[in-house]
């Protein structure tokens, strides 16, 4: 009813559109006049200390930043792959409904090659940020930084990039040398 | 012999055809309609078509969905036997007219899933190789000024059948629908990295999503300093959750797997991560045996949607060829269709506008003589990139480089009027 009422009382006159002109412009003038001098917005970002930092699932690179403390051994990691990998990637790592993880036939200039850790992965490290952050896909990211290099050693053992018997822990994985390390050409930078 | 015509001639001479073919009853809709007016009198229209002019309609409703009678334009979903969240859905492409992809229909790629994120607990945190480590809720980033951009985003493993030996017999969305198009509007990333205040040696930045792979990315910060775009809203309305809600990555013209979805996280550093989805995934083997790392622009492709894999021409005439185009070097400049196989080209009406990194539609009238054709299109970027043949592309990048496949797509129509794929 009100806006009927309104809309009763309200005349487009020239006097009406004029005196609205005049209101629009007074209003956009100072939001005109603030855009012209504030070149930059309000800062929102707020602190984050390095203690919440501590608590991110870390990068880890090819140089072994981000490598937790920890030990594993190849025979710890087969009982773990075959508990908690053997069912998606089989029993051998030969790869069932997903990527095969042992094994590969190269060369890679073949056209058919195999791209696998072994023959394409250029990095160890890799296989570790992998694992730690999404597998196994039910429960991601609660696997133990020994359980993790167990799975690292088993798997680089069965590839034949390790051996069997030698602890691993983050300065072993950073230093293994993958195959295909200086396969890669950089697009970019 | 089947040609392409004018476009004002299309519409002309298009009418005189469908008015003479419509006389003699030879036009399709006409012929398919046959049986349904034969039961009335020849001319007169169908006796319940006002049914609707008779009764009350629906009411009102919170959010509109698809008329009833399009329940068949959907996503069409492959993913991983074990992992449900792993693997993709494809937009129909073929079903779909414009340059605006519809929200619902625009493809996923999901590693393990799509999280559940919480708005009223979200943070986006940037921290690494910066003065001030800082963290931003969304109430925070909704202050910043925002910019609202028509982007294409492709997933790099789009089109990948194209590699196969022979052929793939599907739908051109389930083959080539791994890319999509919407208004992203959000936050340019710099003001975020002036106010963090990024070391000069930090060069790339680690992007990290909430999904359950943890999806982590490197990312150049001079990309981030140019286009990037934090993107809160897609179609003018927040983020879909298979989208990235409450936050994406937009990174105008670059492969999809870097515009991380659920974004919450930029570590800056002096180095790569070298994550899966950038050595074991997402690079390119060359026949050379080396791959290709870090190729992050989509390259110029365009492909005819209409008539495509699966559609039945009926009796010849003028049919309009349409179809997309993009690259993620630039805008699209000029889109050429041949219906000889490429051995003639003439070039295509784009309708506007014209955008950077955007779909393009393209239309070509086409009189169809009935004898068999092979019907393609090719784009032309304003950076000067062609599309190249797929000969060309296989000659220079092999047959395993599975990522970045952006070769000449090629329609045969057969003379009964059916239109499969071929190698061309």
């Amino acid at each position: 009813m009100s806006t009927l009422k309104i809309g009763r009382l309200v005349q487009f006159t020239p006097l009406f559109l004029a005196s609205l002109l005049f209101s629009l412009t007074s209003l956009t003038a100072p939001l005109a006049h603030a855009d012209s001098t504030a070149s930059t917005p309000s800062p929102m970002g707020k602190p984050l200390h390095s203690d919440s930092i501590t608590r991110l699932a870390p990068n880890i690179y090819p140089n072994g930043q981000g490598l937790p403390d920890g030990m594993g051994l190849a025979k710890n990691g087969s009982v773990l792959y075959q508990a908690q990998c053997a069912s998606c990637h089989g029993t051998k790592g030969e790869g069932a409904t997903a990527q095969a993880l042992i094994g590969g036939d190269g060369p890679l200039s073949a056209h058919d090659a195999d791209k696998t850790i072994l023959t394409y992965w250029p990095y160890a490290t890799t296989l570790f940020d992998t694992i730690a952050r999404s597998m196994p896909p039910a429960a991601p990211g609660h696997l133990s930084a020994d359980a993790l290099f167990s799975l690292c050693a088993y798997l680089l053992a069965e590839n034949g990039l390790w051996a069997r018997d030698q602890p691993m822990g983050p300065k072993e994985l950073a230093a293994i040398v993958m195959p295909n390390r200086n396969g890669f050409v950089q697009r970019f930078p | 012999m089947s040609t392409f015509l004018d476009r004002r001639v299309f519409i002309e001479q298009g009418l005189r055809l469908s008015l003479a073919t419509a006389a003699a009853g030879t036009l399709p809709w006409a012929q398919a309609q046959s049986e349904e007016r034969s039961a009335n009198k020849a001319g007169e229209m169908r006796s319940d078509v006002l049914a609707s002019q008779h009764k009350a309609g629906q009411a009102f409703s919170n959010y509109g969905m698809p008329s009833v009678y399009e329940k068949r334009v959907i996503r069409l979903i492959g993913s991983n036997r074990m992992v449900s969240g792993n693997g993709v859905s494809w937009t129909p492409l073929e079903s779909l007219e414009g340059m605006v992809t519809p929200t619902g229909l625009h493809f996923e790629r999901h590693h393990n899933g799509v999280p559940d994120v919480d708005p009223a607990r979200f943070e986006l945190l940037m921290h690494g190789m910066v003065a001030r480590p800082l963290r931003f809720d969304l109430a925070g980033l909704m202050r910043y000024p925002m910019q609202s951009r028509l982007l294409f985003i492709e997933c790099g493993g789009n089109s990948n059948a194209g590699w196969h030996e022979e052929p793939m017999q599907k739908p051109v969305g389930s083959f080539h629908g791994l890319v999509s198009c919407s208004e992203w509007t959000g936050v340019p990333l710099k003001y975020l990295l002036d106010e963090a205040g990024i070391h000069s040696k930090a060069t790339w930045a680690i992007a990290e999503g909430l999904d359950a792979a943890a999806t982590e990315v490197s990312i150049p910060v001079s990309k981030l300093r140019e286009g990037a775009l934090l993107a809160l809203y897609q179609n003018g309305e927040r983020l879909r959750a298979e989208n990235g809600y409450p936050l994406r990555l937009v990174l105008p013209g670059w492969e999809g797997v870097r515009q991380v979805k659920w974004l919450h996280r930029l570590e800056f550093t002096d180095q790569p991560v070298m994550s899966r989805n950038e050595t074991g995934e997402y690079t390119q083997l060359l026949p050379s045996g080396k791959a290709e790392q870090f190729d992050f622009v989509m390259g110029p492709k365009s492909l005819i949607t209409s008539p495509s894999h699966g559609q039945t021409l009926g009796f010849p005439g003028v049919f309009e060829v349409r179809g997309l185009a993009w690259s993620g070097h630039g805008s699209v400049a000029k889109v050429e269709v041949s219906a000889d196989g490429g051995q003639s080209w003439s070039t295509a009406h784009i309708d506007g506008p014209v955008l950077p990194q955007c779909f393009a539609r393209f239309r070509a009238a086409w009189k169809w003589d009935g004898k068999p054709a092979v019907l393609q299109s090719r784009v032309k970027d304003d950076h000067g990139n062609i599309q190249p043949t797929r000969a060309r592309l296989i000659a220079q990048r092999g047959r395993n480089g599975y990522f970045h496949y952006n070769a000449i797509v090629s329609w045969a129509v057969d003379s009964d009027g059916t239109v499969r794929h071929v190698y061309a």
